[in-house]
């Protein structure tokens, strides 16, 4: 094992049965990723808490309008398509990045950052449209887990573009290094979690919501 | 290090191609299931627990392409992809907190 990873010290092995991803040639970058997917556990159990909250407050809407009457089905399904797109192209960057080359992953990564731009702002407008028909965090317990789960996840997304666009920027300055193409590597599996958590979202929050 | 019989299990861990076939694969399975996932339910095709029981099962299935097809979750220079063991505690967590809590804040909530 440690010939191979020396061997393979600072460039990507390509040769069949050797072939070792950049991400993975320092002992200390495929630690890092390790640690990220612990991260990622903790992560889920975080979501795992807001899930049971909605769950069981679902059915506790007060004087406020329950889920069928609320949810939009074509804006969930646009929602849901953005996403799973965006996790597909988030995807593609890690190909590029394997390879080594750096304007695929750039590029790659900013058609993810975009699609999660998209994301987000079809999140935003839903909301405010909520707000606007007056069905607010505070009007009962079914929307107060609801904006809490779905805002969680929609700030997790948020951070997500943000991490992404420096990773860019620190791929235009200095090319794929050993270092940067973890970061790539790592934003990725982050990016691919949070399309899980919402595929959960779609299922447990607007389908069971708008199904009778 | 020419013998093949040496590092099996590192030597295989990493998945290697030219094309991103895995990628537009699992896109293609995730399209699929979420679209499954939209006919079943919004069709109404069966009686409501059919269909949560159903729609949670391809969601769950789509844990599974995004962690094979684009997360690389069997990856790993150790020889071992330790990361599954904390995934799997995880998912212990996971279901005792959902589960549990469901079950708890729920029992007898048919009755009153």
């Amino acid at each position: 094992m440690a010939t191979v990873i020396e061997h393979a010290h600072g460039h990507p092995v390509d040769e069949g049965e050797h072939y070792v991803p950049l991400e993975y040639t320092e002992k200390d970058d495929s630690l890092k990723i390790f640690g990220f997917w612990l991260f990622l556990t903790q992560d889920m159990v975080l979501f795992a808490c807001l899930f049971a909250t909605f769950v069981v407050l679902r059915t506790h809407i007060g004087n406020g309008p329950d889920s069928e009457s609320l949810f939009d089905v074509k804006g969930f399904i646009e929602e849901t398509f953005i996403l799973l797109t965006s996790s597909f192209t988030g995807g593609i960057s890690t190909f590029y990045m394997r390879k080594k080359r750096a304007i695929g992953t750039v590029v790659w990564l900013l058609i993810t950052a975009a699609l999660g731009a998209a994301f987000v702002s079809l999140e935003i407008t839903e909301f405010l449209h909520y707000i606007s028909i007056g069905a607010t965090m505070q009007t009962s317990a079914f929307l107060s887990a609801f904006f809490t789960l779905v805002g969680t996840h929609g700030a997790h997304v948020s951070v997500g573009i943000i991490w992404m666009i420096s990773i860019v920027i620190q791929i235009l300055r200095r090319g794929i290094t050993p270092a940067l193409s973890r970061k790539v590597f790592i934003v990725n599996l982050y990016w691919h979690f949070l399309d899980v958590v919402w595929v959960f979202i779609f299922t447990v929050v607007y389908m069971m919501g708008v199904i009778h | 290090m020419s013998n093949d019989h040496d590092t099996p299990q590192i030597t295989k861990t990493f998945h290697h191609e030219k094309f991103p076939w895995q990628g537009i694969f699992g896109y293609i399975l995730s399209l699929a299931l979420t679209a499954f996932s939209l006919w079943f339910g919004l069709e109404h095709a069966a009686q409501y627990g059919v269909i949560l029981y159903v729609i949670m099962g391809l969601a769950i299935m789509q844990i599974f392409v995004q962690m094979f097809m684009f997360m690389h979750v069997t990856e790993t220079d150790e020889g071992f992809p330790w990361q599954s063991l904390g995934l799997v505690s995880g998912l212990v967590f996971v279901a005792a907190i959902v589960i549990m809590s469901i079950w708890i804040m729920t029992f007898g909530a048919g009755v009153s």
